[in-house]
């Protein structure tokens, strides 16, 4: 199997990352029939719409800079490098899975590429990376810190600590907020009194931006930014995807609370297209070869499922291990 | 051999760690001017302020950023100005630390210490006085100590420094001023898990951490027709099983003095252990001696009273050996 660093590399073309979103948004898709089949227990929250946001961030990072992300990760790992086959295993708890089946949809990790174990509670991934931002300081490496998160994220506690501490210590960190708009179940406005979360950045005399979050280049470009501020020691930014999630907050929403029409609006910018048409007007890519480009990343990804469903479940032994350093 | 006080044996212990390993540092609140009980005092100008870090009052924050450094392989020792602080950053540590080992199958591993002053006695009020030991245990992936003296102060904070997972020291603050014999460097150090049994007796086991150590000692010394075995258990988590079992072994009775409530108290878990195992050997069930079930009063008189005393702990084990059964806590008598 390509590993995780490898797969990352790929990233560099627009084609590449064009390849990548496709493959988010099959794995996304294939999420239902798996658990329909009973693969899958617990919950998951897809990130379909949201691709241009992880594959426009995880182009930009170096594999020794650390990610934090939300139970909303599938995206980010897939993105990162970690492949079909490690996200998809440790949604079905198989020991193939990027955790080794332990941790589940809302908890995936590969350390290679520095993603750590996505977090499953609002804000907690924040003051972590904080940490690590604080580590590669004293380090005195240039690696940064990027927490990803939604947009319900900006009204807990840990958001407005982390920003303030961050700005104060200047840390090399990026706080990217995926706002798709909806914070579980409830849209943002009816949640928080502004509708350009970056403007939150301002109480903490920060740096900000608002990014198209349906165009990978555009998230690109204001990744590196923020990055190359970071990595210069000037400190923190605070940037807003704006986008959209195809589907609902999590396995158990049918998103029934959206305003008629508005699905389909976001569907005409799906990011996927976005970055499709680009690459076609340039004549990096032709509509056969768009063809044949997805029937690939359809089959890889239907070979990756056969793999995992033929993958173990993780030995008895493993409930027991890794708890702390030595065994009680 | 140095004589010092409980606070000076905590700024030693961070010292000693600072100075050996470059990956430890130290952040906290206003801990550069040594902290409101002056354990960090003079650790800034040995070692600036890249290593001695203070942080905005944002527990959350400056807790999740120990535990991210952590995993990115430093050695943070947080400081919790009180330990009811962790209350607003418990996620940080509870949550996300402790598992992360176990998320990763050892990818990450968190060498996180967290100090926090904890404990009743000197008129803090109940939102500044607890233990809250409670809100560790049963949390995989954590460990806990209570330092009873400048010695364990020293030896257990350097192995919570080296310790790769994360750590809770619980330093009780009317300790801080105790003075005592400490022996620094290697010699000095404690093993987390380790039981020390400060005093041999024949007629029961007491079991102590922290303040409550030197609690039963005084008891125990105030007593001449009974004689105890005294253990400070010194890590409350993972506790030492088998210095107490075989001690209980010996004795057969065994008496656990806790500062906190009653309900919930880590002696139902030392208690219930010593029924299972020594069922049959025990000349009188397990005695929990503990504060009542009740938040911690202001009033000086009222929070003497809440504490165990060294009378209360020598009459209620007294009584024990007389009757053979546990008293009554003094506070079924006092209910109007």
């Amino acid at each position: 199997m390509t590993t995780s660093l490898a797969r990352r590399e790929k990233l560099k073309t627009g084609l590449g990352r064009l390849e990548r979103m496709l493959e988010i948004r099959a794995v996304e898709e294939s999420i239902q029939t798996i658990y329909n089949d009973g693969h899958v227990r617990g919950t998951t929250h897809l990130a379909n719409g949201q691709e241009a946001v992880s594959v426009g961030i995880a182009s930009v990072l170096r594999p020794t800079d650390v990610v934090t992300c939300t139970y909303r990760g599938h995206a980010a790992a897939l993105a990162l490098g970690v492949s079909p086959e490690g996200v998809l295993g440790e949604i079905c708890g198989r020991v193939i899975g990027c955790s080794g089946g332990m941790g589940g949809s809302m908890h995936l990790m590969d350390a290679s590429v520095g993603l750590m174990p996505t977090f499953a509670i609002i804000g907690a991934g924040l003051p972590v990376a904080a940490g690590a931002a604080l580590a590669a300081k004293l380090k005195k490496s240039d690696s940064v810190a990027l927490a990803i998160f939604g947009d319900g994220t900006t009204n807990i506690g840990a958001f407005h600590e982390t920003l303030n501490m961050a700005s104060i210590f200047k840390l090399p960190i990026i706080f990217v907020i995926e706002n798709n708009l909806y914070g579980e179940y409830t849209r943002i406005n009816l949640s928080t009194p502004i509708s350009d979360l970056a403007d939150r950045a301002d109480s903490y005399a920060m740096r900000k931006e608002i990014v198209d979050g349906q165009d990978v280049d555009a998230v690109r470009k204001s990744i590196s930014s923020a990055v190359d501020f970071a990595r210069a020691g000037n400190g923190p930014s605070l940037i807003e995807a704006k986008t959209y999630r195809f589907s609902g907050h999590s396995r158990a929403d049918p998103a029934t609370y959206r305003t008629p029409g508005e699905l389909d609006e976001w569907k005409k910018r799906d990011p996927l297209d976005v970055a499709a048409a680009k690459l076609l007007e340039s004549g990096d890519l032709t509509e056969s070869t768009l063809q044949e480009l997805k029937a690939t990343v359809n089959s890889q990804v239907e070979k990756a499922i056969e793999t995992v469903l033929s993958s173990e479940s993780p030995s008895l032994d493993a409930l027991l291990q890794h708890v702390s350093a030595s065994p009680r | 051999m140095t004589v010092m006080r409980t606070r000076q044996a905590v700024a030693q212990a961070l010292s000693d760690e600072l100075e050996s390993d470059p990956n430890v540092f130290l952040m906290g609140e206003d801990i550069s001017s040594g902290g409101v009980f002056k354990a960090t005092e003079g650790l800034i100008e040995k070692f600036g302020s890249e290593r001695v870090i203070d942080t905005p009052i944002s527990e959350m924050a400056f807790l999740g950023a120990g535990v991210g450094a952590a995993a990115m392989g430093m050695r943070p020792v947080v400081e919790i100005m009180f330990v009811e602080f962790f209350g607003v950053a418990l996620d940080q540590l509870t949550t996300q630390g402790a598992f992360y080992r176990y998320l990763s199958r050892g990818a990450y591993q968190v060498p996180l210490t967290i100090r926090a002053a904890a404990g009743a006695g000197l008129g803090f009020g109940c939102q500044h006085s607890q233990i809250l030991d409670q809100w560790f245990r049963g949390n995989a992936g954590i460990s806990l100590v209570i330092p009873s003296s400048p010695q364990s102060m020293y030896g257990l904070l350097r192995s919570a420094i080296r310790s790769n997972d994360p750590v809770v020291v619980l330093e009780h603050k009317a300790l801080y001023g105790e003075r005592g014999e400490v022996v620094t460097g290697e010699a000095g150090i404690i093993p987390i898990g380790k039981a020390s049994v400060i005093s041999q007796g024949k007629d029961v086991t007491i079991v102590a951490i922290g303040s409550t150590v030197h609690t039963a000692k005084a008891a125990a010394e105030s007593q001449s027709d009974w004689s105890a075995d005294i253990i400070d258990l010194q890590t409350l988590i993972p506790w030492d099983k088998e210095t107490v079992m075989k001690s209980v072994a010996k004795t057969g009775r065994l008496v656990i003095v806790e500062e906190s409530s009653y309900s919930g108290g880590w002696g139902s878990e030392v208690s219930s252990e010593a029924v299972s195992q020594m069922w049959g050997q025990l000349k009188t069930p397990p005695h929990r001696i503990t504060s009542p079930d009740a938040p911690i009063p202001y009033a000086q008189e009222l929070e003497q009273r809440y504490l165990p005393s060294p009378e209360y702990v020598a009459s209620q084990i007294s009584e024990l050996l007389k009757t053979g059964k546990c008293p009554a806590p003094w506070w079924e008598g006092a209910k109007s």
